[in-house]
């Protein structure tokens, strides 16, 4: 079981005045924050490109696509409402300090959030057997949440949640190209992905390309892609302008809004790379749905919680 | 020309009149039925037992909600339709089954479908994608929960809707599809972006 690999127990009892069971406590309710903020609120940049987006569509049906689009997120912020009613599964990750204290009990204490978050929330409870298909009820299960980790140094922990909705998980894909199809092979594969998802991911999507690394990999990376904010380029010059690129290339589908047809079938592509077997070029796409929800917050050792992706009103 | 509502039950004729591109309202009630509720009213069909409602000129929303019970009431929190493709399988025989006359979803139905809704008198309507509250807004009660064993989403849920949609008929009863007819000029694209990236033919 991944939750048991980590790291077991509280790495230091000396936690200063703040006791450990209170800092359980302040993990677990940010957690829930963090739900509620993503399912109820875009980020602002997943608003603006939505509002670039309908103010360049010259097609009506397109349009009203989007006017729908911006109308409902506009509702949902005002009143507290899941966006869309597939509040997705709860995908969490972590950038956990070494130092950061209740490193062992995350696993148990994230999956009590997920309980909370669905009832208070609400979420609509998504999990079921894959071969029983019977619902538990709460979000929770096997595996599930599932906690992608990452142990950096320092005593702080940064909670992301990625609450993503089945149509566009239904979308993802993975080709193992041969090395010698290259930057071609890479383009077509997107291309063609995106022709064939049609209106079912709920365009305009943002997608994260995962090049290299393995099969797994790959779709890890594609994953980690999509959550970066639409208006941050790769760092690396040749990555970037392959985004502009695939951007274009993708919206030259002609696809649209929600299949409909229209100028933007996607409001972003984001890619992320690692290095490859010398035998292989393996390339994973990942389709994230308009709805774009995702939060971030982080907790110092000592209680304090500041919320990165979201302003929190009073 | 006016937005027309139509009322549930709906009649062969109003659908029929519809064409591919108009925009529609419903009101009345609304069934929602996804994968599993779809396989589950063909088996008791073909059992020669009852269904719970009658769906004969119903309007089915392809849905999973988000519903809330409070005091013995469910309340509907959000309602946006789901990926109609996945019961491409089982909508021709479901709607030879069941008599129902609208079908709303999100992506688009392909060839069987279309083919069934013109022999028997149904239509396709696209509701826009995740616009759950707009949707969720147009329901005014829930009427009964139904198969609940399948978890909430599959669930079949029985609406009363107020003027839900705007819908966009997109699959009328005359054999017109407008994803297959989109589709036929993205091919053209196609063949653009492949020469613009520099491959000849599709990948595989």
């Amino acid at each position: 079981m991944i939750e048991k690999t980590i790291i077991s127990g509280p790495v230091s009892s000396n936690a200063g005045v703040f006791s450990l069971v209170k800092l359980d406590g302040v993990v677990e309710d940010t957690a829930v924050e963090l739900f509620r903020l993503s399912v109820t609120r875009l980020p602002e940049d997943v608003k603006e490109a939505l509002a670039k987006a309908e103010e360049k569509e010259t097609s009506e049906v397109a349009r009203k696509q989007l006017e729908a689009i911006l109308l409902n997120v506009r509702l949902a912020e005002e009143s507290g409402r899941p966006v869309c009613q597939d509040t997705g599964m709860p995908n969490i990750y972590l950038k956990a300090g070494d130092r950061f204290p209740v490193l062992g009990a995350l696993p148990g204490i994230l999956r009590r959030a997920v309980r909370r978050a669905t009832k208070a929330v609400p979420l609509r409870p998504n999990a079921v057997g894959p071969l029983t298909r019977i619902n538990s009820g709460d979000n929770t299960g096997e595996h599930m949440p599932y906690l992608n980790w990452s142990i950096v140094g320092g005593d702080s922990l940064e909670i992301s949640v990625l609450p993503k909705g089945g149509g566009s998980e239904n979308m993802c894909s993975l080709k193992m190209l041969s090395p010698s199809q290259g930057m071609k092979g890479i383009k077509q594969f997107v291309v063609d992905s995106v022709f064939s998802a049609g209106g079912q991911p709920c365009p305009p999507t943002i997608l994260g390309v995962g090049i290299g690394g393995g099969a797994d990999i790959a779709m890890k990376i594609a994953k980690l892609a999509i959550m970066r904010p639409l208006d941050r380029r790769h760092p690396d010059n040749e990555i970037a302008k392959l985004e502009e690129e695939l951007l274009e290339l993708v919206n030259g589908t002609g696809v649209g809004p929600m299949g409909l047809g229209g100028r933007t079938t996607s409001l972003g592509v984001n890619v992320e790379r690692a290095h490859c077997h010398t035998a292989s070029l393996p390339v994973a796409l990942a389709f994230q749905c308009w709805a774009a929800r995702r939060a971030t917050a982080r907790i110092t050792r000592d209680g304090g919680v500041r919320y990165l992706t979201h302003r929190r009103r009073a | 020309m006016p937005e027309p509502v139509l009322q549930t039950p709906i009649a062969e004729e109003d659908v029929r009149n519809l064409r591919m591109g108009d925009t529609v309202y419903v009101s009345g009630t609304m069934l929602t039925a996804r994968d599993s509720a779809h396989r589950r009213a063909l088996e008791l069909v073909k059992a020669g037992r009852e269904l719970p409602v009658d769906f004969r000129g119903a309007v089915v929303f392809h849905c999973g909600p988000i519903a809330v019970e409070k005091r013995g009431r469910w309340e509907i929190v959000a309602a946006g339709p789901t990926t109609s493709t996945r019961m491409e399988s089982l909508e021709a025989d479901f709607l030879e089954a069941t008599g129902a006359r609208i079908i709303v979803g999100k992506g688009g139905m392909g060839d069987r479908t279309t083919a069934a809704m013109q022999r028997l008198g149904a239509v396709y309507c696209a509701f826009t994608g995740g616009a759950a509250v707009l949707a969720a807004n147009a329901v005014k009660s829930v009427k009964a929960a139904e198969w609940l064993d399948l978890g909430m989403p599959e669930a079949l849920w029985v609406l009363e809707v107020e003027k839900f949609g705007p819908l966009i008929v997109t699959i009328d009863a005359h054999g017109n599809n407008m994803f297959t007819d989109l589709m036929k000029d993205l091919e053209m694209k196609r063949k653009e972006l492949y020469s613009r990236i520099g491959v000849a033919q599709p990948g595989r």
